[in-house]
């Protein structure tokens, strides 16, 4: 799949933003004044900036507001109720918070909880195409959710959390990458079927109908990922959990902290990327691909 | 409303006819060409002229090679374009509604002026039958001509898919799927019309003809017996050449 800057950063900026409210819903005591008002401040950016950054790759933004009707069916217009209604709750509880000195409960526990629900339902986006294999597996919502979480203790302050669950999440990474591959060379779907003349003999893509590129072939016949990703692995697991993790033992100071959320960032980015660009749509057997 | 309808009144689709399909590009183009000056936004070409030309498109035509265990290859063409799917996974993904399969006649189709053109419909394809229009930026597919079967202002021959009506191999069939008495579901039976990629679940309603048996090259030659060497050893002159020339060498 083509790697769109504007999908990977607003999956890896919301997916921060919406963990980061979570915790801060969770934060006993809470932060109150100045305090929580930079807490949320920076939350919110992330969590706006990731969406304002997903309507990046809209044909038609202007035309935004029409995805919230389809909730019944449609996993992206879930996130879009779940966003919209995590900003508002939480919203109202970080004025409680900020301006009055007061934790409204009301607000701040469904609020956290939708949170968490708006990162499951982005990483559904993905996890429902049958299409995309790799995507079409248990560890989708799972690694989205757990980057969300670990983003959201980093960004928190947190440190104790966050050195306990960081070899947590290399481990679950690891073992998503590897149970992944697994899963998408066992997958039913091949050229003998998109032909349907596989019980014929060997099948294979002589001519393409067209010399050139088209829309199906850039958005999902995208084959650099693949021959990069053992390298742009190792370098995700060191950028966002190996790195970090050893920064959080040193003695603690703000710089080294503010470090480990930059690198962490860094590596989940080349996560995201990878997540992406590594993906084989199944439309690529039609291409030879 | 993208949730899919239970029931279809009827499955209009197309056949397509591998053993019969020659490759020629001819229903590509009257597709192009009856869906860029008729309903929704035009079939948009990019850089027609230069370097990268790039352009939406709602059939095209693969080509594939199929090497038997034995003997020579053969080539196929396999037009390929929206099959209206009973369990369209591009319906249920969008979310703005834009997308949809219709009650009366299971054709799945794209109202452009709510597409808010983000692509996740063409992602839960298989088929690549979608494609965003590089100019209106609004996701295009095959609409079954719904403006042409319909369509009192046209002769009753031309009532049918521009695909259809243009094929010069009649490779390509449209009718309703769902009544078991229809030419193109007798057809099916028939030929034993298949499903591209089944497992994906989509239940598609167009079907794809296999390509008929070809005649089998005989193992032994016609001619061979008035070929045959009338003389296996040389005799006379040349035979005592042979010979004398073999002991010197």
């Amino acid at each position: 799949m083509h790697p769109a800057p504007s999908i990977i950063l607003f999956t890896t900026l919301s997916g921060l933003g919406f963990g980061m409210l979570a915790f801060l819903s969770l934060d006993v005591p809470a932060p109150r004044g100045w305090t929580a008002f930079w807490f949320f401040l920076i939350a919110y950016a992330l969590a706006i900036g990731g969406l304002l950054a997903s309507t990046f790759h809209l044909g038609h933004p202007e035309r935004a507001l029409k995805a919230f009707t389809q909730w019944r069916s449609s996993w992206l217009s879930r996130e879009a109720w779940l966003a919209v209604g995590t900003l508002v709750l939480m919203g109202l509880y970080a004025i409680g918070l900020v301006f009055f000195d007061t934790r409204l409960r009301i607000f701040g526990i469904p609020g956290g909880l939708m949170a968490i629900a708006t990162v499951v339902a982005t990483s559904m986006i993905y996890a429902q195409m049958r299409t995309v294999p790799r995507w079409n597996h248990w560890s989708t919502p799972i690694v989205f959710l757990a980057y969300a979480i670990v983003g959201g203790a980093l960004l928190t302050g947190r440190v104790e959390l966050v050195r306990a669950l960081l070899p947590l999440l290399l481990i679950l990474q690891v073992f998503a990458w590897i149970d992944q591959d697994r899963h998408e060379k066992a997958d039913d779907t091949n050229i003998a079927t998109a032909t349907g003349l596989g019980d014929r003999g060997r099948v294979h893509a002589f001519e393409a109908p067209h010399t050139g590129e088209n829309y199906l072939t850039k958005e999902m016949v995208f084959r650099v990922g693949r021959k990069h990703a053992a390298v742009l692995k190792v370098a995700a697991l060191l950028l966002a959990m190996i790195l970090p993790t050893f920064l959080l033992f040193l003695p603690f100071h703000h710089t080294l902290a503010a470090l480990a959320v930059l690198l962490h960032l860094a590596g989940v980015l080349i996560q995201r990327w990878i997540f992406f660009a590594e993906a084989r749509h199944v439309v690529s057997f039609y291409y030879g691909r | 409303m993208t949730t899919l309808p239970q029931h279809t009144e009827k499955s209009l689709g197309l056949v397509i006819d591998l053993d019969t399909c020659v490759g020629c590009h001819a229903c590509v183009t009257a597709c192009k060409g009856w869906n860029t000056e008729n309903y929704g936004a035009p079939l948009a070409d990019k850089d027609a002229y230069g370097a990268n030309p790039v352009g939406s498109f709602l059939n095209r035509v693969h080509s594939y090679e199929v090497q038997h265990e034995h003997g020579p290859a053969q080539l196929f063409h396999m037009p390929k374009s929206c099959l209206h799917c009973a369990d369209a996974p591009c319906v249920t993904v969008c979310p703005t509604g834009a997308s949809y399969k219709r009650v009366e006649d299971g054709i799945v189709l794209v109202n452009e002026s709510d597409c808010i053109g983000c692509g996740l419909c063409a992602w839960a394809c298989p088929y690549g039958a979608r494609e965003m229009d590089p100019e209106e930026q609004v996701m295009k597919k095959c609409t079954l001509c719904v403006d042409r079967i319909y369509n009192e202002n046209l002769p009753e021959e031309d009532r049918q898919p521009a695909c259809v009506r243009t094929c010069p191999a009649g490779a390509r069939h449209f009718g309703d799927l769902s009544d078991p008495e229809s030419d193109v579901s007798k057809l099916v039976a028939d030929r034993g019309g298949f499903e591209l990629m089944p497992e994906q679940g989509t239940a598609p309603v167009n079907r794809y003809l296999p390509p008929r048996p070809r005649d089998e090259v005989p193992d032994f030659d016609v001619l061979a017996p008035f070929l045959e060497p009338v003389a296996e050893e040389p005799a006379g002159f040349l035979g005592w050449l042979d010979r004398t020339l073999s002991k010197v060498s």
